[in-house]
């Protein structure tokens, strides 16, 4: 295992001066490489995540580690997470009354809010807050522990890297993404209320129990299951770009900047699939 | 495993080779970097690999400490080849190894007790108090017990070296690698890194091995030196013996180096 743990040496480096000339890819091995790309990565992923949770069960269990990444990843995006769950909320309910109004549904208002932001807009949009603040944190955090040596210092001290940085971070995702969506959700909710019930005029009878009458048990569990799912994959993505960083400062903010982009692409598409796979259909 | 079980497991050893390297190669691609290296790292001395850049020092240092797998050759560590150890064997006899990185290398997220304290609390079934007394008593003895509270990146490049031995140490470990340890240092503090190498060696009865290209540095330290030259060795020996019979590209490097004529002279002279 200690292997696929090292970081990636450069040949040419240790070669000093005595490398022959580079010749540039071919037009076809460039497209042929860009084509292949991304399952070469997806590949990369999928190991980490065996290592990940091949490590996850064996001793020693760092109990301290994952609670100091669940407070990271968990209670810090308190805030970030409350406060675009406010607005994501406030504006829902703003459109969806004003464009209920048109065929004089309105009243739905609340059951449409509760249940998208139950199975899609609290899990999506708490992941890719989670992604932005804490996953690229993660991200220049292990890369610049991967570009100043201090992985390869883990590994000298007998050390497993993937058990001791990446196994508490993909945990705590697992747990802390669900709970920071009914965070959302709840938020959410007072948002779209506020706006539907004190700005719109909407009854807020009608408005909580349309509410309560749409949403049941299934679809909160929709959405907590996909905020695991995407909270497992935004940890991995994140720390798979730090723990292969390389090129210095410059390496890691590249680093960040893939994790980033990478994270928001995967949860969308991620979204896709695991909707279609809980309602049965649309694969 | 507890500490004292592995002290118990240690016998002491008479070979006065500590470590054995027999045609180790290494490639990455079609890049051919260690091409069949054979070195004896001596027993409680210090030993010494210097070379140009590019000789594939770094990547013999990989191998060794076991970041890397060689693709053909041994690391005969007291006998056992440490290039074919895997699993819980090879974390145990990465245990007994330690390492000082080129640019020290601390957790900055730790302060510099939990640095020193990281090992024993990761490897070792000690209570705090002992773990304290332990890290404290090895601060101490290096000079540095009045940083235990700051931050690695408040103490200077010689304190942060001084930091990453004690660390590499307080296992008591028997192997201590250096990665290229005076490199970006000013002369003054190049000065006592080669005292604590020497001073480490002396007080923890280490075999150290130095991965360096400083020729002012390896003459003041080396009690055995190994000159690389682009993947193969090609000049081992006591610095004396290697500045007496210097030829080729070794006598190329010193003369490069810059190593003063006096030097040179008072080694030849010892």
């Amino acid at each position: 295992m200690a292997d696929a743990t090292a970081a990636p040496v450069d040949p040419d480096r240790e070669q000093g001066g005595k490398k022959e000339e580079p010749k540039g890819p071919g037009f076809l091995e460039r497209g042929l490489e860009t084509l292949l790309s991304p399952f070469a990565e997806l590949g990369v992923l999928a190991r980490m995540l065996f290592d990940t949770l091949f490590w996850a069960v064996r001793p020693p269990y760092r109990f301290r580690l994952l609670i100091e990444a669940a407070e990271f990843i968990g209670v810090g995006s308190i805030f970030i997470v409350g406060l675009t769950g406010f607005f994501t909320g406030a504006v829902l309910g703003l459109q969806l009354v004003d464009g209920f109004r048109q065929f004089g549904a309105q009243s739905q208002t609340g059951a449409v809010v509760a249940m998208a932001m139950a199975r899609e807009i609290g899990p999506v949009f708490s992941a890719l807050m989670v992604s932005s603040r804490a996953g690229s944190a993660m991200t220049t955090e292990i890369g610049s522990m991967r570009v100043s040596d201090q992985i390869n210092a883990l590994m000298t001290m007998a050390v497993n890297p993937i058990q001791y940085l990446i196994v508490p971070r993909v945990l705590a995702g697992i747990v802390m993404v669900p709970i920071l969506t009914m965070l959302f959700n709840i938020i959410g909710m007072f948002g779209a209320y506020l706006l539907s019930v004190y700005v719109m005029g909407i009854d807020p009878g009608v408005f909580v129990g349309r509410a309560q009458w749409i949403v049941d048990v299934p679809d909160v569990v929709q959405g907590l299951i996909k905020a695991s799912i995407f909270g497992a994959t935004i940890c991995l993505i994140a720390c798979r770009q730090g723990f292969y960083a390389s090129g210095g400062a410059a390496g890691v903010g590249r680093a960040t900047n893939r994790a980033v982009v990478h994270s928001a692409v995967a949860i969308l598409a991620l979204d896709y699939v695991v909707t279609a796979v809980v309602l049965g259909q649309g694969l | 495993m507890s500490r004292k079980k592995q002290s118990e497991e240690r016998e002491p050893n008479d070979d006065p080779v500590h470590i054995r390297i027999r045609n180790l190669h290494k490639s990455y691609g079609n890049h051919h970097v260690l091409k069949g290296i054979d070195i004896d790292v001596l027993r409680g001395k210090t030993n010494v690999v210097i070379g140009p850049s590019g000789s594939g020092k770094s990547v013999l240092m990989r191998q060794i400490i076991r970041l890397e797998k060689p693709d053909e050759g041994e690391i005969l560590v007291d006998g056992r080849d440490y290039a074919q150890l895997r699993g819980m064997e090879l974390e145990r006899t990465r245990r007994s190894m330690g390492m000082v990185f080129q640019a020290s290398a601390l957790f900055d997220s730790m302060t510099v007790f939990d640095n020193v304290a990281f090992p024993l609390r990761e490897h070792s079934t000690l209570s705090k108090k002992e773990i304290r007394d332990r890290v404290m008593d090895r601060l101490q003895s290096l000079g540095i017990g009045h940083a235990a509270t700051k931050w690695p990146a408040e103490l200077s490049g010689g304190m942060q070296r001084r930091v990453a031995v004690a660390r590499a140490t307080v296992l008591e470990t028997e192997i201590l690698i250096y990665d290229e340890p005076t490199t970006g240092l000013d002369p003054m503090t190049v000065k006592t890194v080669d005292e604590l190498i020497a001073e480490t060696e002396e007080k923890f009865g280490v075999t150290s091995l130095v991965i360096s290209h400083d020729m002012a540095s390896v003459f003041r330290i080396a009690d055995r030196l190994t000159f690389l030259h682009f993947g193969t060795v090609i000049a081992s020996g006591s610095p004396a013996e290697l500045l007496e019979n210097a030829t080729g590209p070794f006598m190329e490097y010193v003369e490069a180096a810059g190593v003063r004529e006096d030097l040179i002279a008072s080694r030849r002279g010892s």
